[in-house]
């Protein structure tokens, strides 16, 4: 045992994440540098600072690198197939109005295969809060073209460089109407640990981008050097516009990184609007659904 | 507690599991202070770990753990030390 682990046993304390962490699992899969950890590391801080009762919390993440996160939180969480994390997160959701539910997965997971069901949950505000890890590839099958690759960067299955657009993530989620919607960096820990306190506590669909290294698959790939290099190249592209058109907030390769809160405002949430269209119609006769949390 | 013992002029320490520690640099490059290095010891799968250089300027602010993609390291402030012994001891999830 390390003089380390004597003093953290002699003092009976520990890591402050750790108790939010299924601390069997630890050390977790990812590699030296990958940015996914410290995004894990601000949201188990959120859930904190939340005062939420961690029992009324499920994560729900899909298939990658970012999805192994709902395997290393101490919540109820579920892993599901490939693209699927936001159906299954609705249904939940449904079926326990009273859960917070929050969507975990890669940008792959989130907008190439699971692009419809991102663009239906946030049309219906479907109360979730989805963090999309942004490392602009497909991380755990090695490194292909992913929808977020920016122009210009070299990845397996583009050998010469891509040379198709890249999806603007934040514009996807304001246009289809998602309530909140934020991109940080893994350079601003605290800004992210805030959003997601945020998102934590927002009724509607909440979306937060976290632009993230992959030193594996991407940034060596593209000799932009390990995770740290990737981080500090963050800090000191990144510019912070609270409230920016999220149309002009596109990413280009190892450009300039618009961060910010992009959207904050109110809009009614499936289930409040499933209720008050059911009460108008049938009138007493039709009793709310969820109400215990709709009155919340 | 790092390799050199804080001297009194410290407000705060870290604390490193320095096993599973993966040697990324998050927590070397960030810290506020700059007192953070590798060590020239390596832990048993080869990486480096971060021990404090100079000590006496660790503010105990704990931006290395917020960074630490691996919760392998976390700063305290001497004055909260009793506080997060007492968080220690209750648990987050009465369930669990
Ligand atoms: C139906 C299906 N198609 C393809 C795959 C292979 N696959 C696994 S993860 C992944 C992409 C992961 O990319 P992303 O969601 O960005 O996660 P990352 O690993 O980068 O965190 C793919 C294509 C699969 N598991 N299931
Ligand atoms: S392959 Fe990339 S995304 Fe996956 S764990 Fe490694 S660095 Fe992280
Ligand atoms: S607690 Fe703060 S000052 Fe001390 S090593 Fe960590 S980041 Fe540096
Ligand atoms: S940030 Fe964590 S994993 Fe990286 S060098 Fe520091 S202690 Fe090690
Ligand atoms: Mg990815």
């Amino acid at each position: 045992m390390s003089t380390e682990q004597a003093v953290l046993d002699g003092l009976e304390i520990d890591n402050p994440v750790m108790p939010y962490l299924r601390k069997d699992r630890i050390p977790h899969i990812w590699c030296p540098g990958c940015g996914i950890g410290t995004t894990v590391n601000c949201f188990a801080r959120a859930l904190g600072e939340s005062g939420l009762d961690l029992d009324k919390v499920a994560v729900v993440s899909g298939i990658g690198c970012t999805g192994r996160v709902a395997g290393y939180m101490n919540l109820d969480s579920f892993h599901t197939t490939h693209g699927r994390p936001i159906p299954f997160a609705t249904g939940l959701k449904l079926a326990n109005p009273e859960l917070k539910v929050v969507v975990y997965s890669g940008d792959g997971d989130l907008f190439a295969i699971g692009g419809n069901h991102f663009f239906h949950a946030a049309r219906r505000n479907m109360d979730l809060m989805v963090v999309c890890i942004n490392n602009h590839t497909y991380g755990m099958t090695g490194g292909q073209l992913a929808p977020t690759t920016p122009m210009g960067a070299t990845q397996t299955t583009m050998p010469y460089g891509n040379f198709e657009q890249p999806f603007n993530l934040p514009f996807i989620a304001d246009a289809c109407g998602a309530v909140y919607v934020a991109r940080w960096t893994v350079y601003h820990v605290k800004q992210i640990t805030r959003a997601m306190k945020e998102g934590l506590s927002k009724r509607g669909f909440a979306f937060i981008e976290i632009i993230s290294p992959c030193p594996t698959l991407y940034s060596r790939r593209n000799r932009l050097g390990d995770g740290v290099d990737m981080v500090k190249y963050y800090k000191e592209k990144s510019v912070i516009k609270n409230g920016a058109n999220t149309k002009e907030v596109d990413l280009s390769f190892q450009g300039e990184i618009t961060v910010g809160k992009f959207v904050d405002r109110e809009r009614t949430t499936w289930l409040d609007g499933m209720n008050d269209h059911f009460s108008k119609v049938f009138g007493s006769k039709f009793k709310k659904y969820g109400v215990h949390h709709v009155e919340d | 507690m790092s390799d050199d013992a804080p001297s009194k002029k410290a407000k705060g320490t870290v604390f490193v599991r320095k096993e599973i520690c993966k040697g990324c640099s998050y927590c070397i490059d960030f810290c506020p202070p700059h007192c953070l290095a590798f060590s020239d010891d390596y832990n048993a799968k080869g990486y480096h770990y971060p021990v404090l250089s100079p000590a006496e300027d660790c503010t105990g602010c704990d931006l290395c753990g917020l960074y630490c993609p691996d919760f392998a390291i976390f700063g305290v402030k001497y004055e909260d030390i009793e506080k997060l012994r007492q968080d220690a001891a209750t648990p987050v999830r009465v369930s669990a």
